[in-house]
């Protein structure tokens, strides 16, 4: 027995209120970040991460105000992405109780701002997170590209390389997701998470494309990620947390239970 | 009301530290703090750390804090080393080209290696060691109260460490081979993993801290 296998609830937080309706029969307030994330934590999620989608900048120190609130009370790791640009950003967030950072585009427009933030604050909480999409034709060897806007804006840069390059630069763990999977519910693009994974050092986040148990497995066994991250499936209370770790469990996977 | 000091020496996230310290003992008194005489006179004593060894045993030197740690040690209060504040307490650290500790403990923290295999599956072992591993207590001790033998604890580490008199050792973990993952000798115990985001066992651990007397 050693590591687990680790099953990250994400939520999206719109100017420090959770969005995407997660759905607790009893909880009393969706809406609030913090009991959202308690209830998780309950359940056995081995780290939650947050997803900041707040348009304006201006109302980014909500986001703080939400870590803060959360890593009071809640005692497992917290990850924090989106809207984190500069060196400041990530010093906010850790200081106010994040473990780690999530960089997704600056990091496309400025790969030195990793090797920046790893230098500065260590590997360990540095999280690049990579949007990929499928660009080879059927028959053709499989490829992939970054895609930046959500997906709708190629880079022409192959993920593979991307993420190699990304860990010399001192990433830490790569969170990878499909935007061909993400909101399908058809599973993971597990082509592409073994591609990466097999490809780089560092623990790999399969993301994008979750609708059942089944799949989160599949990205531990077939797609050999070292964790794996959903939102819908345990937002609408489809499916527990502890649901999932069993039937991890059931496949052959170590989990923390 | 006794008081517990967690030593800020400006090396990552003390909040978390500070907040499950709070959370695991509501009578406890909690200071974030690089004042020499505020930690001297702490009932006990907290030496986190999180990034690069050679930066944290930088700043703890720049800050004086060297002195103020082997002062705590020999005072015999309880004093809890987490994670790099655990590495910092060992002889050397072959992280950032080699870097002298604070030498309190012999032994070596060395780096587990880009080729690190499961030896039973043969599968390779990612870098860091990230994640929720079992803690093996190697034997009884009041840290360990209310502990299940070989539960999880959250790790995120590079380099481990390695002591010379493996008696000092208090559990282990698995990756890759079997390494020490919690020290203790006299008034001192240190921990590889991160007891702030280890959940109800990471509180409980701090709990324990919080009534420990110091002796084993």
């Amino acid at each position: 027995m050693g590591l687990a296998k680790r099953i990250i609830p994400c939520l999206d937080v719109d100017n420090g209120r959770v969005v995407k309706g997660v759905q607790f029969v009893d909880i009393r307030d969706a809406g609030d970040p913090v009991e959202v994330a308690r209830r998780y934590d309950e359940q056995g999620a081995d780290e939650i991460t947050f997803l900041d989608i707040t348009a304006s900048s201006d109302d980014r120190e909500t986001m703080v105000h939400v870590v803060e609130e959360v890593a009071g009370q809640v005692f497992i790791p917290l990850t924090v992405g989106g809207g984190i640009r500069k060196v400041e950003d990530i010093r906010r967030m850790l200081n106010a109780g994040a473990d780690k950072v999530a960089i997704n585009t600056a990091a496309v427009f400025n790969p030195e701002f990793v090797r920046e933030a790893s230098e500065k604050f260590g590997a360990q909480c540095i999280v690049v997170a990579i949007d990929a999409k499928k660009v080879s034709d059927e028959g053709e060897p499989l490829r992939w590209e970054i895609f930046t806007h959500g997906g709708r804006k190629p880079t022409g840069i192959d993920a593979i390389e991307w993420a190699q390059k990304m860990v010399d630069y001192g990433a830490g763990e790569i969170l990878l997701t499909s935007m061909d999977r993400d909101g399908t519910k058809i599973g993971f693009d597990l082509d592409l998470t073994r591609a990466i994974s097999d490809a780089v050092t560092v623990p790999v986040i399969a993301s994008g494309g979750v609708g059942n148990l089944d799949h989160l497995s599949e990205g531990v066994t077939k797609g050999h990620a070292d964790a794996v991250l959903a939102a819908s499936i345990f937002h609408f209370g489809e499916y527990s947390i502890a649901e999932a770790k069993q039937n991890m469990a059931d496949h052959g996977i170590e989990v923390r239970v | 009301m006794s008081n517990v000091a967690v030593i800020d020496y400006g090396m990552g996230n003390l909040h978390s530290v500070a907040k499950a310290l709070e959370h695991a003992s509501p009578d406890t008194n909690v200071l974030v703090t690089a004042d020499h005489e505020q930690i001297l006179n702490a009932d006990r004593v907290v030496l986190p750390g999180v990034g690069a060894i050679r930066d944290c045993v930088g700043e703890i030197q720049r800050l004086g804090l060297d002195h103020i740690v082997k002062n705590v040690v020999d005072s015999g209060k309880p004093l809890l080393g987490v994670c790099v504040g655990m590495q910092v307490l060992m002889t050397f650290s072959a992280e950032n080209e080699g870097t002298q500790c604070l030498d309190i403990f012999s032994g070596q923290v060395d780096y587990f290696g880009d080729n690190l295999t499961d030896p039973a599956s043969g599968d390779r072992l990612k870098i860091p060691h990230m994640g929720w591993n079992q803690v093996t207590q190697s034997r009884e001790h009041p840290m360990w109260d209310n502990i299940d033998q070989d539960a999880r604890f959250y790790f995120v580490h590079s380099y481990y460490v390695k002591p010379e008199d493996e008696a000092i050792t208090a559990a282990t973990s698995n990756y890759g081979f079997r390494f020490t993952t919690a020290i203790d000798q006299d008034n001192v115990f240190a921990v590889q993993f991160h007891p702030e985001k280890s959940q109800h066992d990471g509180l409980q651990l701090y709990k324990n801290f919080l009534n420990w007397n110091g002796k084993s």
